[in-house]
């Protein structure tokens, strides 16, 4: 959570002097920085996993090094997913929080002509991101693990097309759908990474 | 001694300032398994040894190499089992202390939020005299430097006052102090609290109820904290008044005066504790030379106290404001009726001045960390004051609260490496501070104009 926040730090802190430097009637131009903005951040976000994960790898390191019988008392994966989790909860925290506390107070949803759908659709998406970010953990941890570089793309291209996607609201159907159809391949390919299959789905389903 | 402040409803403020601060951590296991099996020559040898090992890094094991041929061998194996206990429990002392401490910061933001009073502002103690309605910006940085120089020597003269008091063992003094002090956190600040939160939700409620109420409490909450009682009910009344406090620094100490009190006070935590002849190191010293366990009504620890002061002597850990040393002492006398039954007191006189005593059953678990309460109360005013003066911004308070525990993080993990007393303000704070400005300035036009354009990182 600590370093998803450090890099929203980092890209606003470019985004706020871009704007700054750039001139603020012109729309275009705020809109195309705004998209800058966001491109960049995501790969920010992406750079920050990695070095979370290497001061994770180091951290396994001396665990073991220390440990009586040779074996972590926490495994990597364990730790991918955490490392997940915590950067899907800030991520969606702040996406969401004010949204709530404004809910909370008097109101009308979409009386400027916004989409009357606001709230909710941005609930749907904020939980697709929180489900998405636990995902790429896992993928991104197994990559540099493995050393396999295309998981490590992929999930960085997964990302920028689920923000990419975002540039489509209100046309909600434009980035929902997708995000939600990645998010069950993201889940699927996680799941078999870990060590699942069809098999243990069933038998767990079936309370074997 | 009490003091009036001026411009406000009458209210008074105790002069003991909760502040100093550092988190400790009694021993661990390792140093008290070394007594045992060694014998007793070689046992304050490998005791030394491992000490100056212990302070390099874990995987220097050439230190060992530097003792007797008989002992190198045990040293490694020692240090290793030490580093990795140390590790484990280390993890356990982070989630114990992170409870407590994001309690108090969900009560003082919940009031703060809620709450009208805390936010109006009513006047100013009189330890903050300097106005901030100054017309200019210059004027207005100055008078908070003043009031900050005013609050910063007004709390270096009282710890010095008390630790003066400590190396003359005016104990009565202290005790009375203290009692005086937390009576009237308990009865005073809870009445006005309690009538705040009550006018908010326009709840009606007579007099003999709030009597009986407040009465209980206080009642309670006195001999929870300077006597016995269950372990939880006194971490819950320490997280109490340490928000009730936070509350009360938030409403009364003006805008940038609290931001550079902040600052100034974490840079005086790390010199009181650290350099030689800083109050603070002195009064641990001192603690630790009269073979004098450390301290009940100020600090908030996570274990059984009076194992961890059985346990101690050689413990880093200091207490916010030496008022502890009474209650301390008072509780001793307390104990002590509860301490013949036990084993460890008749093997525990026997070995006197050792600074390592050994005790052959006390359980890991039940040694915990300690905070002091001004830790505490200072992150809370940094937590409550991001949520009351951030523009109503909610992910300014988010962010402020994962840093101040991520700079908690950080101090418990050196506090293993390091194995002494440290202060558990500096990084915290300035963690903190940082990502609250940056967070206020530079995230949420950021965050705003995503949200707007319902766009997702």
């Amino acid at each position: 959570a600590f370093f998803w926040l450090v890099s929203l730090l980092l890209s606003s802190l470019i985004w706020f002097i871009a704007v700054k430097a750039s001139d603020p009637r012109d729309e275009p131009l705020q809109k195309g920085l705004l998209i800058f903005g966001v491109m960049f951040s995501v790969l920010l976000q992406e750079a920050f996993r990695f070095l979370y994960y290497k001061l994770l790898r180091k951290a396994i390191e001396g665990l073991v090094a220390l440990s009586e019988d040779g074996c972590s008392p926490i495994s990597i994966q364990q730790m991918a997913y955490v490392a997940g989790v915590g950067f899907g909860l800030m991520s969606g925290a702040f996406s969401m929080i004010n949204l709530l506390a404004d809910a909370l107070g008097p109101g009308t949803v979409g009386i400027h002509g916004d989409s009357q759908l606001y709230f909710l659709t941005s609930a749907f998406m904020t939980m697709v991101l929180i489900f998405l970010h636990t995902f790429w953990g896992i993928l991104f941890f197994h990559g540099c693990e493995h050393r396999r570089w295309w998981e490590i793309t992929a999930v960085v291209v997964m990302h920028l097309a689920v923000s990419g996607s975002t540039f489509c609201n209100p046309l909600y159907v434009g980035s929902l759908v997708p995000s939600y159809l990645l998010m069950a391949a993201a889940a699927a390919w996680a799941y078999l990474l870990s060590g699942g299959s069809a098999q243990n789905l069933r038998r767990f389903l079936l309370c074997k | 001694m009490i003091t009036f402040m001026n411009n406000s409803d009458s209210e008074e403020e105790p002069c003991n300032e909760r502040t100093s601060l550092m988190s400790a951590e009694s021993p661990p296991v390792p140093s008290y398994q070394d007594g045992l099996p060694a014998s007793e020559a070689g046992e304050p040898q490998a005791h030394r040894k491992r000490r100056t090992g212990s302070s390099r890094s874990p995987n220097n094991i050439a230190d060992g190499d530097m003792s007797d041929s008989g002992v190198p061998v045990r040293e490694s194996a020692l240090e290793n089992e030490e580093e990795e206990l140390t590790l484990k429990y280390g993890a356990k002392h982070v989630i114990m202390l992170f409870v407590p401490v994001t309690l108090c910061m969900i009560v003082v933001v919940a009031t703060i939020k809620s709450v009208r009073f805390y936010t109006e502002k009513n006047g100013q103690l009189i330890y903050t005299p300097f106005s901030e309605d100054t017309p200019s910006v210059g004027q207005r940085l100055l008078n908070s430097v003043l009031n900050t120089i005013i609050m910063i020597s007004v709390i270096v003269v009282m710890t010095v006052f008390l630790v003066l008091l400590y190396k003359y063992r005016c104990y009565k003094f202290i005790h009375g102090w203290l009692i005086l002090s937390s009576l009237m956190l308990l009865f005073l600040f809870t009445y006005i609290y309690l009538g705040e939160v009550l006018k908010t939700y326009n709840v009606a409620m007579d007099y003999p109820t709030l009597f009986l109420v407040i009465w209980n409490f206080g009642a309670v909450g006195m001999i929870c904290i300077h006597w016995k009682g269950p372990l939880q009910l006194q971490q819950a009344y320490l997280i109490m008044i340490s928000a009730l406090m936070a509350l009360v620094f938030i409403k009364y100490l003006p805008e940038w005066s609290a931001w550079v009190i902040l600052g100034a006070i974490s840079i005086y935590d790390l010199m009181a504790v650290l350099c030689p002849k800083g109050p603070l190191r002195m009064l641990v010293e001192t603690a630790q030379e009269r073979n004098e366990p450390i301290f009940p009504a100020l600090i908030y620890s996570s274990a059984m106290m009076w194992t961890v002061g059985m346990a101690k002597p050689d413990t880093a850990a200091r207490g916010p404001s030496q008022q502890m040393w009474d209650a301390e002492d008072g509780r001793e006398n307390h104990r002590s009726p509860s301490h013949a039954d036990s084993q460890m007191s008749e093997t525990r006189s026997p070995i006197p001045t050792r600074p390592i005593t050994s005790f052959e059953e006390l359980e890991e678990e039940e040694r915990g960390v300690k905070l002091g309460l001004g830790d505490f109360i200072f992150y809370s005013v940094l937590v409550g004051k991001a949520a009351a003066t951030a523009s109503g911004d909610w992910n300014t308070t988010l962010a402020c609260f994962v840093a101040i525990l991520i700079g908690l993080c950080l101090t418990l993990l050196l506090l293993a490496v390091f194995k002494k007393a440290l202060p558990a303000l500096p990084i915290s704070i300035t963690f903190g501070l940082v990502f609250y400005f940056s967070t206020d300035n530079l995230v949420r036009p950021f965050m705003d104009t995503l949200a707007s354009h319902q766009l997702y990182i």
